[in-house]
């Protein structure tokens, strides 16, 4: 039996029928020629063209918001004059059509890249258009998704975009498969926070047939094609049982009664319902990045007044813990720019810096805060990303107190704040620690490129011992990567002095269960031989075994 | 000759909603309709690549040009799209 391999990143057996979504489109090869009927070729392009403009125009009208906003853009784009003109007059002089169409998208793509901002960031979807068209065009099969699928089908991508996943739910989708990602991909997070199996880093899945029957083991991360039916039964049957959280409810604590509040990580008031359901306890982080995404201006302080209050009226009594803006690296917007091109951005001006330089945009969000906040009983905490000196977080704990925003912290991502965290203990309220971050900067290792994926695992002992430093600063600490979405590792962040864990809210039943099996020692024990160990793998194997109430798989 | 020149008031430039807009309203005329930086060389102003090529930010001024039946009416609704802050 074939098999796949990939790093398992949402937990769960998924079966179904591969559907690719976007395969690479070859580059028509050059040169091509058609066989003398200009009339006829050019008419071929018209039609693919305008098939192409028909489909992202419905597909927009069904997503609405700002996926509308792009998918009208690129409807345009497909139906240009002066596109289908170039198109005419390459066919004209012999050209084959789907050549035509790269040729003509080429000389519009080198028009747009010459822009900077906004104008260069359509180059993708121009792209993605001019892919479209010459799918239609060779016959390969049009990316999109089914609409009414008989039975869930596993979904298996280059890679998965925002808007390309608008609409999912687990009710068409048994798995994610994808070429490339990591741990922290959209796919992986989306994956998650469906409850569906995900491998991602696979190599080789984007060279599935369409409509081969797979089974995806998002624990293991192998992709078994045309598995056997016995095959098939017991794996889905096993999943099923480890998947099953035993009834553990009410808040987070340790089989001795060590409190833990297990918190959401959210994106907004969209998955506040997500977080409710699952018993999350408040919410540990909420970027409030999407707020601000796609738009040529900040939002205005009413806005987010409402917005927030939104979210903050949703978890009356609970805490509520907002990360102020996180723009810059991955997140660009037009209002926040660097003040020089950044040949590395992620090493950039992001987060707590990019607010050095536009301090207004911090402000204006703070007082949203504080405003929203008025006639709600949520426990409103505010901490700022991307803060690496004492200094830094002495300026935004002053701000956000100015802005009557007593409860006031900082982000753990970067080494040099967590090797000083004493220093900045002093000047601060509380640290939560973004492990995808920490990870990132500990290691050097871009987290969205494929290759380095397996720095991202939180079971390294070197981001351990950083977690551990932190904690030991004595200041309330909570874990708010994905981290603590596995359950070993949260037994493992409380053995290292974890406060609260947040995770995405699908995952908080695991951890609530898997902390009610272990005591505070056990966690402490399992913690400390993680520290011990030299590889993650090592580390992980050393932590499952003081944890008893965990399967060691 | 049937022309307007107007400062893009729009935020965000003839870039993303206003663009659309701009460019699907023309393109409902039956006649030839292009845009130009004043002393510029005109596009086609119901390209949407044409237009977005041209980068025109908040507080630039456009010359809109149309010839043909009912110009003076699509101009002034052109006009009006970009005139929106």
């Amino acid at each position: 039996m074939e098999t796949l391999t990939g790093a398992g990143v949402s937990p769960g057996a998924g079966y179904g029928a591969a559907f690719l979504l976007r395969v690479t489109i070859p580059e028509p090869p050059a040169g091509a020629r058609h066989d003398g009927d200009p009339v006829a070729e050019t008419a071929r392009a018209e039609a693919a063209l305008a098939r192409v403009a028909a489909m992202l125009g419905e597909r927009g009208a069904a997503c609405g918001g700002e996926a509308e906003e792009v998918l009208r853009a690129q409807a345009l784009m497909a139906r240009d004059p002066a596109l289908s003109a170039e198109v005419a007059g390459l066919v004209d002089a012999g050209v084959a059509a789907e050549r035509a169409v790269y040729d003509a998208f080429l000389r519009f793509r080198d028009e747009l890249a010459e822009g900077d901002g906004y104008v260069a960031e359509r180059v993708a979807d121009l792209d993605d258009v001019r892919d479209r068209v010459i799918a239609e065009l060779t016959g390969v099969p049009m990316p999109g998704l089914p609409g009414e699928a008989g039975a869930p089908y596993v979904l298996v991508a280059h890679d998965l975009s925002p808007a390309d996943t608008a609409t999912l739910s687990r009710e068409v989708v048994a798995a994610f498969v994808t070429e490339r990602g990591g741990p922290t991909s959209h796919t992986a997070i989306l994956a998650r926070a469906m409850g569906v199996p995900a491998v991602v880093a696979c190599a080789g899945a984007t060279g599935l047939v369409n409509g081969t029957m797979v089974l995806v083991d998002g624990t293991s991360g192998v992709v078994t094609l045309a598995p056997g039916e016995e095959e098939v039964r017991s794996r889905l049957a096993d999943a099923g049982a480890a998947a099953e959280p035993a009834a553990v409810t009410g808040p987070g604590r340790t089989a001795d009664g060590h409190r833990v509040p297990l918190l959401a990580n959210i994106g907004g008031p969209h998955e506040v319902a997500a977080a409710l359901e699952n018993g999350a306890e408040g919410v540990g982080l909420y970027r409030t990045e999407f707020l601000f995404l796609e738009r040529e201006e900040p939002p205005s302080l009413e806005e987010q007044v409402e917005v927030y209050r939104e979210v903050l009226a949703a978890f009356p009594g609970a805490p509520v813990v907002v990360r102020v803006l996180d723009a810059g690296a991955d997140k660009p917007l037009p209002f926040l720019r660097p003040t020089a091109p950044e040949p590395n951005p992620a090493l950039g001006e992001r987060g707590i810096r990019l607010f050095r330089v536009y301090p207004d945009i911090l402000t204006t969000q703070l007082e949203a805060l504080a405003r929203a906040a008025e006639g709600t009983t949520a426990r409103l905490q505010v901490m700022a990303p991307m803060i690496s000196t004492p200094d830094e977080a002495a300026w935004f704990t002053a701000l956000a107190r100015d802005a009557g925003l007593a409860d006031a912290g900082v982000m753990i991502e970067v080494p040099a704040a967590a090797l000083r965290a004493a220093d900045l203990a002093e000047r601060t309220g509380f640290f939560s620690v973004g492990t995808n971050d920490l990870s990132q900067y500990t290691f050097a290792a871009d987290r969205q490129f494929p290759s380095l994926s397996p720095f991202q695992t939180p079971w390294h002992p070197a981001l351990l011992d950083l977690v551990a430093l932190t904690a030991k600063a004595g200041l309330p600490t909570g874990i708010c990567g994905e981290a603590a979405a596995d359950p070993a590792m949260a037994c493992v962040l409380v053995g290292l002095g974890a406060t609260t864990l947040s995770m995405t809210p699908t995952a908080v039943p695991w951890t609530r269960t898997a902390l009610a099996r272990h005591t505070t020692s056990d966690c402490h024990a399992a913690a400390t031989a993680a520290r011990r160990a030299v590889t993650p793998e090592d580390a992980r194997r050393a932590a499952l075994a003081h944890l008893p109430g965990l399967p060691a798989s | 000759m049937p022309e307007r020149k107007v400062i893009v008031e729009s935020e965000v430039g003839l870039h993303a909603r206003p663009a659309a807009t701009f460019v699907q309203t023309a393109a409902k005329a039956p006649i030839d309709v292009t845009v130009a930086r004043p002393g510029g060389t005109p596009v086609n102003a119901k390209s949407i690549l044409s237009i977005l090529a041209l980068d025109v930010r908040n507080g630039e001024t456009i010359v809109i040009h149309a010839e043909g039946e009912d110009a003076d009416r699509l101009l002034d609704d052109l006009a009006a799209i970009v005139s929106v802050p």
